[in-house]
């Protein structure tokens, strides 16, 4: 058993919460709707974010008995439940992302703790500090390709796969979840430039923003 | 731009992920206390400056925020080879291949500048040693 104090970050009842974007989307707003775009930006707001550190076999062992997914031990692999809801992707040799549901994360990290009881680990609730875009549509690639270094070529980058890397002078973690589905996640702080920059890189093939 | 090899993310990356840190396997002195003042001076303010074979601690910041070392060539810039901490490198100065080798290339320990400036790790540098402070 852990003797660790948990907090649930989430508050009881339904306060009003605003995504690292509500001031974008106010300021800003969102693109007038295309016709045909050549891309599409959702913003995956409110989702729980887990950083687990410490060692990879007693941590597969916990996200087996409480996620039912298998820690990706291979560098920058990304593993996804069936409804593609829940992931693990590895950031470092100590160091996976778990990301789920929005409200699930506080429950989650209690059963992980649970499951690791004395081991050497750490699990640190991020959900405040970053938020999940994806880029949908024929163009997603190219916005892409003026945005980072990293090869984003399918043959590079098939689905199952995710890093971090700089994006716009800013960093990323960059995802490919499915074929058709690119997913950034992104600091709070850098969110409004990263919706800006996105923005103002898709605009030539038409974007819009689902909300 | 460089590409540089990661060993934890096990892939090539662009160099505007990494941060260089410095020369690699500098060891401090196991008693600080009993050390003399020479050789504390020499842990903490005297570095190799090698034309040659330079090992290097380097950080992938943007990437997976490991250290790890790089075996670089100070004349051409090439990258050698990388590894991960702990390791230690199969390249050095005394092992490069003759072809790779450049007409005044010095061994890694012949950057030492300062009289009395000591190697921090014997165990690299110490073949070259002798040769490099005649
Ligand atoms: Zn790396």
């Amino acid at each position: 058993m852990s003797d660790v104090r948990e907090f649930n970050t989430r508050p009881a009842g339904s306060p009003g919460a605003e995504s690292p974007l509500a001031w974008s989307f106010q300021r800003q707003g969102t693109p007038p709707r295309e016709a045909k775009p050549g891309v599409t930006l959702r913003e995956k707001a409110f989702l729980g974010h887990l950083v687990l550190r410490g060692g990879a076999i007693v941590l597969d062992e916990a996200v087996r008995e409480t996620l039912g997914l298998a820690l990706p031990a291979r560098p920058n692999a990304l593993v996804q439940d069936a409804s593609g809801e829940r992931s693990i992707q590895w950031l470092a040799p100590d160091e996976w992302l778990v990301i789920v549901p929005g409200g699930e994360e506080f429950a989650l990290e209690s059963q992980l703790r649970q499951a690791l009881g004395q081991a050497h680990f750490s699990i640190v609730n991020v959900s405040g500090g970053q938020t999940v875009l994806t880029l949908r549509g024929e163009n997603a690639r190219e916005v892409l390709m003026k945005s980072t270094p990293y090869d984003i070529h399918p043959q590079a980058f098939p689905v199952g796969k995710g890093v971090s890397t700089v994006f716009a002078k800013a960093t990323v973690v960059l995802r490919r979840p499915a074929e058709d589905t690119w997913e950034l996640v992104i600091r709070r702080s850098f969110a409004d430039y990263c919706y800006r920059w996105l923005l103002d890189a898709a605009a030539e093939y038409g974007v819009i923003v689902e909300r | 731009m460089f590409h540089i090899y990661c060993p934890y993310c096990e892939e090539h990356r662009e160099e505007e992920e990494f941060h260089p840190k410095g020369q690699a396997h500098i060891q401090r002195p196991e008693d600080p206390e009993a050390c003399s003042d020479e050789a504390w001076g020499d842990y903490l303010f005297f570095r190799d400056n090698p034309r040659g074979v330079h090992h290097e601690l380097w950080v992938h910041a943007v990437g997976c925020r490991k250290f790890f070392n790089i075996t670089r060539h100070t004349v051409s810039y090439e990258i050698l080879e990388t590894y991960k901490m702990g390791e230690q490198p199969t390249i050095t100065a005394q092992n490069l291949p003759g072809k790779d080798k450049q007409s005044g290339v010095q061994a890694a320990s012949g950057g030492w500048q300062t009289v009395g400036a000591r190697p921090e790790s014997e165990a690299l540098n110490d073949a070259s040693n002798q040769g490099a402070r005649v």
